[in-house]
């Protein structure tokens, strides 16, 4: 810690987000620094670029009122960190850690780097635990296991929220005592914000939940920090406290935006659709700190929220997320147009880890076999009814008719469950009641 | 060549410019500001050197030092390797485990291999022998799965060719002392260490004629790969990408595996760290890390490192290659490694090419995958070696055409595109046979005809075609419906999802399905046609289409890859009989 105070009036040059300074003496890459106005506002920054002149610095709260003369930039010292403590339950904080919710700030055990460390992959161990979501879609087909990161691919005005809070709250009936909740929110309207607090409280999950809410009016670059933020905390309530978090990210797509905001404004080479060519390793940086640890007893497992924009499964935002994190939940408008609750489209949904969750002694012997069976029944049902568009009912043969009529009933009663939360027991008997729909081979 | 000392100039992202490094050559080492982080130099422009370093950057400040080690970035290469599990830049990440290492920190100096361990060496030269470059000196009791070959070094001591043994020693011998020491003075140790980047040499490249066993029916009879080929598994996500490289690391007849977890998720290496030491060898019944080793940078860690990683990957298998062994190298995925190198190049400012991927793209791509291959080893001790790659691919959008997919492409013998429409009902592997190929097929067919069966060729190509009919039939379905096809035609519908169900489909799930020798996928495809044959005759006859598809026999025919390949030829050959028994042929 330095005794003296060190100011720089040194700002050259300021566009959006990012201001130039020159001169600043032992300046680290990552270092946070504070941007002194002449009115006695202060801002946040972190430096982002150095060359032996010269500190590009991006500033947090937005560049308006920045100017070149009067402006100063204090350097820390510090990289970007995170104040942890366990007494964060209940608790609402805006995107960059500070209460929203009109209590005292928190008492930090712990000040811990927000960039986190990667994962030793040979200390990782095995995600094999199974999580109950009472969603027969995901319990029954795409099976989420404690480690997990499982996204929800959604699109504008499909009810991926609703099902996020729906697991969030189902899965701590399962999970019992050591289970909490972390909510990283970006760019969510105020309506949202709301949205989520209510619902949180009414199932009962907010006392073992933590917000961190960046809101759609918030500076856009605090979005680059809030899932940092969030994913801090989740990893020292799991590492340190053995908690098994689940850490809620919403909405993804916002955060990716804010990266080619960003990336623009430092005048980068644009990949794909002119998000930066680093969002892959990006991502990465947040989704692979799901996870548990050999000899530890928490666990972080991820379920990420993202709007596909238009509905475009190959758009980079749902593409780079998808593979790198271990499956996807599909929501479906035609799903939705049909009143079907969850909207889940099972056939582009994956869950990696499944095999580790399943089967005899930890759901039950022979689920896999009826995954399958479900997905080749329900596969042949839709190529049937493309078929009966062209070619109408009289062109089936009675087969076809069956599988035709088991994909409706699939879709009505396994995927769309609605409000309910159903025991694995439950959503593998449906299944194999459905089944008897359709000839064995 | 000297060490020199600089400063850091400037830090951006993964790379640092460092000044007052004059002289210093491309791809040297150097160690980085305080914590002495790697880095490898990749343009030097006048007194500025730019560095682009293998760990995070964050914490860097202008002005530290910069110190070249004046060497490229180099391997160790002994005893040890097998079982062992690297990063990028091979430091040893399960030994960092054990010092207590959960989360990798910056700065870490671990040896990638324990150089104090004793090997117990054998040698099979003696004082007076000669030694040339390349030549198996002598051997260490391994891990009861491979033996391990003492080589002479490619170039020890800096060239210089081979020279007369005046000394080699037997019994236990440690890495830091000689086993064997030349007339001249020059010596041999356990270990030797090699540049990465730099192809280890070898006598003559051999042509590729003997098959890489898989076991997989899709793979082995369709689209074939051969000993020394290089293979593209190209897929979007989700379509199975990787559980084709763990099945091919699993249970392909290779002596050694390398796999190459480049950019990819950690909780899928967890799978492959915990599984190998437990999971058995088919053939010798050891535990499968005993003939593997495992290079590791997920996505998360150090994108340079991810850069490395292929490279270090491939210089060990060189080196087994080297010792006569035949080596799989699984990288996934070669998309990772192309990015990491996009994401330095703009850091460069170079001129992007293609989806800003830098315009050498495919010349450093051709340089990795040019590196697999048959060969006679380097010694004269008449080995031949061989390192058969195989690599997914994971093109944005599942879209091929992308850059990374064609510039493989141009490199690779055998093309197995994975589909999504497949994946998503549950078939795997999730193998387009119509847009797959392999350009292998012809050299291999001599190696089939003469190992499986004379007409193990006519019925693959028998195979393809019964295939591509059905397709051009299910176009025809779509427009009038399939009542209304001719009751032969339906009959070749049949025997096509016979096909899929039974022989494109394979689960590693199911014991007797998960490897299938040649001889079960040669009878497999004779059950097939003997069925299609004999409903066709029987058809001819005035049997009822109805009573073929409703025989029982066809879920037999489907259920036959639950046999071993013990008794498959035996099983077959009766089914075949009941087939043409109930078809009355």
């Amino acid at each position: 810690m330095d005794l003296i105070k060190r100011e720089y009036r040194t700002i050259t040059a300021i566009s959006g987000g990012l201001i130039f300074a020159g001169n600043i003496a032992g300046a680290r890459l990552g270092e946070m620094c504070f941007i002194q106005l002449s009115d006695g506002r202060k801002r946040q920054g972190q430096i982002l670029e150095l060359s032996d002149s010269h500190a590009l610095i991006q500033v947090l709260e937005g560049t308006s009122g920045i100017d070149t003369r009067s402006a100063a930039v204090i350097p820390t010292g510090q990289p970007a960190r995170v104040g942890v403590s366990k007494d964060v339950f209940g608790r609402v904080f805006d995107g960059l850690g500070l209460p929203i919710d009109g209590l005292p700030p928190i008492i930090p055990e712990e000040y811990i780097d927000a960039a986190g460390l990667p994962m030793n992959p040979a200390s990782r161990e095995k995600p094999d635990f199974f999580i109950q979501t009472g969603i027969s879609a995901i319990d029954g087909l795409n099976t989420l296991v404690r480690g997990q990161k499982l996204p929800i691919f959604s699109g504008a005005g499909l009810p991926a929220k609703e099902l996020a809070l729906q697991i969030v709250s189902q899965a701590k009936v399962a999970e019992k005592e050591d289970f909490c909740v972390v909510l990283g929110a970006m760019g969510i309207t105020s309506r949202e914000a709301f949205s989520f607090r209510k619902s949180l409280e009414e199932s009962g999950a907010m006392e073992r939940t933590v917000a961190f809410i960046n809101e759609a009016s918030d500076p856009t670059i605090e979005r680059l920090f809030t899932p940092r933020i969030a994913l801090t905390t989740a990893e020292y309530l799991a590492f340190k406290h053995g908690y098994h978090v689940m850490v809620v990210l919403t909405d993804m797509t916002a955060y990716c935006d804010c990266l080619r905001e960003i990336g623009s404004a430092r005048e980068e080479i644009p990949g794909r659709r002119s998000y930066p060519g680093y969002m892959y390793t990006d991502l990465a940086s947040l989704y692979e700190r799901a996870g548990r640890l050999k000899g530890r007893k928490g666990s972080i497992t991820m379920v990420p929220i993202l709007t596909m924009p238009d509905d475009d499964i190959t758009h980079p935002i749902p593409d780079l997320t998808g593979y790198i994190t271990e499956g996807q939940i599909v929501l479906s408008r035609a799903l939705h147009r049909k009143g079907v609750y969850p909207p889940i489209d099972v056939l582009p949904c994956l869950s990696r880890l499944m095999n580790l969750g399943i089967g005899k002694g930890k759901t039950r012997a022979g689920h896999r076999a009826l995954a399958d069976r479900l997905y080749s029944a329900y596969a042949r049902g839709i190529d049937v009814r493309r078929l009966i568009a062209i070619v109408g009912e009289e062109g089936l043969t009675d087969t076809d008719k069956k599988y035709f009529s088991f994909s409706d009933e699939f879709e009505q009663s396994f995927a769309g469950q609605g409000k309910s939360d159903r025991t694995i027991d439950e959503t593998l008997d449906l299944g194999e009641r459905l089944l008897k729909m359709v000839p064995e081979v | 060549m000297k060490k020199l000392k600089g400063a850091i100039y400037g830090v951006t992202g993964p790379t640092v410019v460092a000044k007052g490094l004059d002289g210093v050559a491309m791809h040297t080492v150097c160690l980085v500001g305080k914590e002495g982080l790697l880095g490898e130099v990749i343009r030097i422009q006048g007194e500025l050197a730019t560095l682009q370093v293998y760990e995070d950057t964050g914490g860097l400040s202008a002005g530290e030092d910069v110190v070249s080690s004046g060497k490229p970035l180099m391997v160790v290469l002994g005893p040890g390797l097998l079982g062992g599990t690297f990063d990028g830049i091979q430091r040893p990440l399960d030994r960092m485990k054990e010092a207590g290492t959960d989360f990798i920190a910056k700065g870490l100096k671990i040896a990638p291999i324990d150089l104090k361990r004793v090997w117990s060496f054998s040698p099979l030269k003696r004082r007076g022998d000669r030694a040339e470059p390349g030549m198996v000196i002598g051997t260490v009791a391994g891990n009861g799965r491979i033996v391990h070959r003492v080589m002479m070094p490619p170039d020890l001591n800096g060239g210089g060719g081979g020279g007369v043994i005046s000394e080699i020693k037997t019994g236990g011998v440690t890495g830091t002392e000689p086993v064997c020491v030349l007339e001249d003075g020059r010596t041999i140790g356990l270990y030797e260490e090699w540049p990465v980047r730099r192809p280890r040499p070898f006598k003559a490249k051999l042509p590729p004629v003997v098959p890489f066993v898989t076991g997989q029916r899709v793979f082995d009879t369709l689209f074939p790969v051969a000993e020394g080929g290089t293979a593209i598994v190209p897929g979007g996500f989700g379509t199975g990408k990787t559980i084709v490289e763990q099945t091919i690391a699993k249970l392909s007849k290779s002596d050694i595996v390398i796999y190459v977890g480049c950019g990819e998720r950690g909780n899928e290496m967890t799978e492959i760290l915990s599984d190998f030491p437990e999971l058995k060898e088919m053939d010798t019944g050891l535990p499968l890390s005993f003939r593997t080793v495992i290079v590791v940078n997920t996505s998360n860690m150090p994108v340079a490192a991810r850069e490395a990683s292929i490279f270090t990957g491939i210089t060990i298998a060189e080196y087994y290659r080297d010792m006569g062994y035949n080596v799989a190298l699984l990288a996934d995925s070669i998309s990772r490694w192309a990015e990491a190198l996009r994401e330095i190049s703009s850091r460069l400012e170079e001129m992007p090419g293609e989806e800003g991927f830098p315009p050498y793209l495919a010349t450093h791509l051709g340089g990795f995958y040019e590196r697999a291959g048959r060969v006679q080893c380097l010694g004269e001790d008449g080995l031949t070696g061989s390192i058969t790659v195989v690599s997914a691919v994971s093109p944005p959008g599942g879209d091929f055409s992308e850059p990374v997919t064609q510039a493989s492409l141009s490199f690779a013998g055998a093309f197995w595109a994975l589909d999504p429409e497949l994946a998503h009902r549950r078939h795997f592997p999730a193998v387009n046979w119509q847009s797959s190929f392999s350009l292998y097929y012809e050299d291999l067919a001599g190696w089939l005809s003469r190992e499986v069966a004379p007409d193990m060729p006519r019925l693959r190509a028998r195979l393809l075609k019964l295939l591509q009919k059905d397709a051009e039939l299910k176009e025809v379905v779509q427009i009038i419906g399939v009542e209304a096809l001719q009751e032969k035609d339906r009959l070749v519908l049949e025997a096509a999802f016979i096909t899929n169900e039974t022989f494109l489909k394979q689960s590693i799930f199911n014991e007797a399905d998960a490897f299938n020798t040649h001889e079960k996928q040669y009878w497999m495809m004779k059950v097939i046609f003997a069925f299609l044959d004999s409903a066709e005759a029987a058809l001819k006859k005035g049997t009822y289409l109805e009573k073929i598809l409703e025989s029982t026999l066809r879920v037999r025919v489907i259920n036959m890859k639950n046999w071993p390949n013990e008794v498959f030829v035996k099983e077959a050959g009766a089914l075949i009989d009941g087939i043409k028994a109930e078809f009355g042929v």
